[in-house]
């Protein structure tokens, strides 16, 4: 293996705290939207449906700021929108963003209006329509993040392209079923569902773990992997282990669920911190 | 212009390049590109070591045992144990430019000459083609937050001119024309080189990668990875159908799981 003077062949991501972050929001908002209509269409939870169309749409509306915030040039940020193009998940994710942002808090506004007009029937088919739309923009919201990254030169990425989405997706879940419980619903729905995200979550950091590949250093050694296991950890084994042995008592519950959403908050700090190490360890035979 | 505009290229030649960098002296001053610092590598006499936002042409100082070879000139008898392969670098301009399918507001362009140019009206510094490059050439310059690389003097083509690093080099090691010719050149020049027992001589041009080839081409001694090329380049966009594929997977699951868990579920 011959390099030059043992410097990077790639270029770190630029990208600063504003990018996990919105990650990590706009994956929970965007899962918190499908909760909203899962419960909406096993019925009987009214107070859960509207709590969770309203973290969809303050997480929306949190997302864009941290989106614009992270530009070279913020006031530049419609530009975005002067192009669609399939090719490149920024652009899919941006304009996903508008429409999640505009339809969860349509769905948001026209329940009050329903709620405040005696449920007028027009703008219960507004709401619902809403929803429906929040629902199918949110899925792409919480997993195009993981294609956004995997389809890049950076090889720790680009090597897990396949896993990212699924991943993040997970992790979504678990951290919009935590925040509803932070919020006190007791549905013992949340806690099945949560810990289906923590089962996937643990099975997708042991599969990290058992692989054996350069690209995956960055995962496993140093502060970047500390990070990335602590996220895994929190994400994974913690919560699945307190809602199957906990006996659903709401201390177990809570605890699981601070777990989860620290754990997927870290786990898109890990992977944005594992790409920066990837690029610096990246020459002429490690091309990804 | 006309659109029967011929694609051009680059042809740099490592074997006639005399680590001058007056190709780098001319991009700067050509294209008013900020200075980027007086630092010391302490790597050979390359104190610039990377392409980046403020370097478009950088000239890489290899430094090799085993003399000069068949290129050897004047006393016959003349062998260093030690020999310098310089080799001027420059964004590839890829035939499936990473960069150019990231790019989210349509700033990053392909030319009527064929060459990838970012138009830094448009830019709004979003970062994703930093890390869509598979040769690491793209950067965001922080005090002005856009992304910049080499234009291919898009100016000075528009115009009928050579771009100015090919213009400046003194040895003919830049070379500029249409890629077709300098594809051509390329090849014949490691035939000649290897008459003369030049045997280590390549072109690098990923023809046969995803990359699809490039509109800067390279003559080189050894092997690419030397000179901090890749050896086997891939633009991302190979990944998307694997990424989007999981998407739809994880999409389902989050939409079947939730209302498995709901419906299941009764309060």
């Amino acid at each position: 293996m011959s390099d030059y003077y043992g410097l990077p062949l790639l270029k770190a991501p630029v990208w600063t705290w504003e990018v996990p972050a919105y990650f990590f929001v706009g994956g929970a908002a965007g899962a918190s939207a499908v909760i909203a209509n899962a419960a909406k269409l096993a019925g009987g939870r009214n107070d859960l449906v509207r709590d969770a169309r309203w973290i969809a749409a303050a997480g929306s509306m949190l997302s864009a700021p941290l989106l614009i915030a992270d530009l070279g040039r913020p006031e530049r940020f419609l530009n975005m929108l002067r192009v669609f193009k399939l090719q490149s998940p920024m652009s899919v994710g941006v304009w996903t963003l508008v429409a999640f942002s505009s339809s969860a808090a349509a769905a948001a506004f026209a329940d009050a209006v329903a709620s405040a007009s005696g449920d007028a029937v027009a703008v219960r088919l507004v709401r619902d329509a809403a929803d429906a739309l929040a629902a199918a923009t949110g899925v792409v919201l919480s997993t195009y993040t993981g294609v956004l990254i995997g389809a890049t030169a950076i090889p720790v990425w680009s090597q897990n392209v396949r896993l990212l989405p699924i991943h993040f997706g997970a992790s979504g879940i678990g951290a919009a079923a935590s925040l509803l419980e932070l919020m006190g619903h007791r549905d013992p729905a949340l806690n099945l569902l949560a810990a289906g995200a923590a089962a996937v979550e643990t099975l997708i950091g042991a599969g990290i773990e058992l692989r054996e590949s350069d690209a995956l250093v960055p995962l496993k050694e140093n502060a970047s992997g500390t990070i990335t296991r602590l996220g895994g950890f929190l994400s994974g084994p913690v919560p699945l282990g307190l809602r199957l042995l906990g006996g659903g008592s709401t201390a177990a519950r809570r605890t699981a669920a601070i777990s989860t959403i620290a754990g997927s908050l870290l786990t898109r700090i890990a992977w944005i911190h594992a790409g920066r190490v990837s690029a610096h360890r990246s020459s002429g035979d490690r091309a990804g | 212009m006309p659109s029967e505009q011929r694609a051009t290229a680059f042809l740099t030649d490592s074997t006639l390049c005399i680590g001058c960098k007056a190709c780098e002296v001319a991009c700067k001053e050509w294209n008013q590109v900020p200075s980027d610092g007086f630092t010391l590598t302490g790597f050979s006499y390359d104190n610039t070591a990377a392409l980046g936002h403020s370097t478009w042409r950088h000239v890489k100082f290899v430094e090799r045992t085993g003399g000069l070879g068949g290129l050897a000139t004047g006393d016959a008898g003349y062998r260093s144990a030690f020999r310098w392969d310089f080799s001027s670098d420059v964004c590839k301009h890829c035939e499936h430019a990473g960069c150019l399918e990231a790019c989210p507001t349509g700033s990053i362009v392909r030319t009527e000459f064929g060459g990838v140019y970012i138009q830094p009206d448009v830019c709004n510094g979003c970062g994703y083609c930093v890390v869509s490059c598979p040769f690491g050439v793209v950067d965001r310059r922080p005090d002005d937050g856009r992304a910049f690389k080499c234009t291919f003097c898009y100016d000075r083509q528009k115009v009928g001119l050579k771009p100015a690093c090919a213009t400046a080099c003194p040895t003919e090691s830049i070379q500029f024309g249409t890629i077709e010719d300098m594809r051509a050149k390329a090849q014949a020049r490691v035939a000649e080189l290897k008459t003369r027992g030049i045997d280590d001589a390549i072109v690098y041009d990923p023809v046969d990668t995803s990359v699809g080839g490039t509109h800067a081409i390279f003559v080189l001694r050894g092997a690419p990875q030397d000179y901090n090329l890749p050896s086997a380049p891939e633009v991302p966009t190979v990944h998307l159908r694997d990424g989007w594929s999981s998407a739809a997977i994880a999409a389902g699951l989050m939409l079947l799981g939730s209302a498995a868990a709901f419906l299941g579920r009764k309060p």
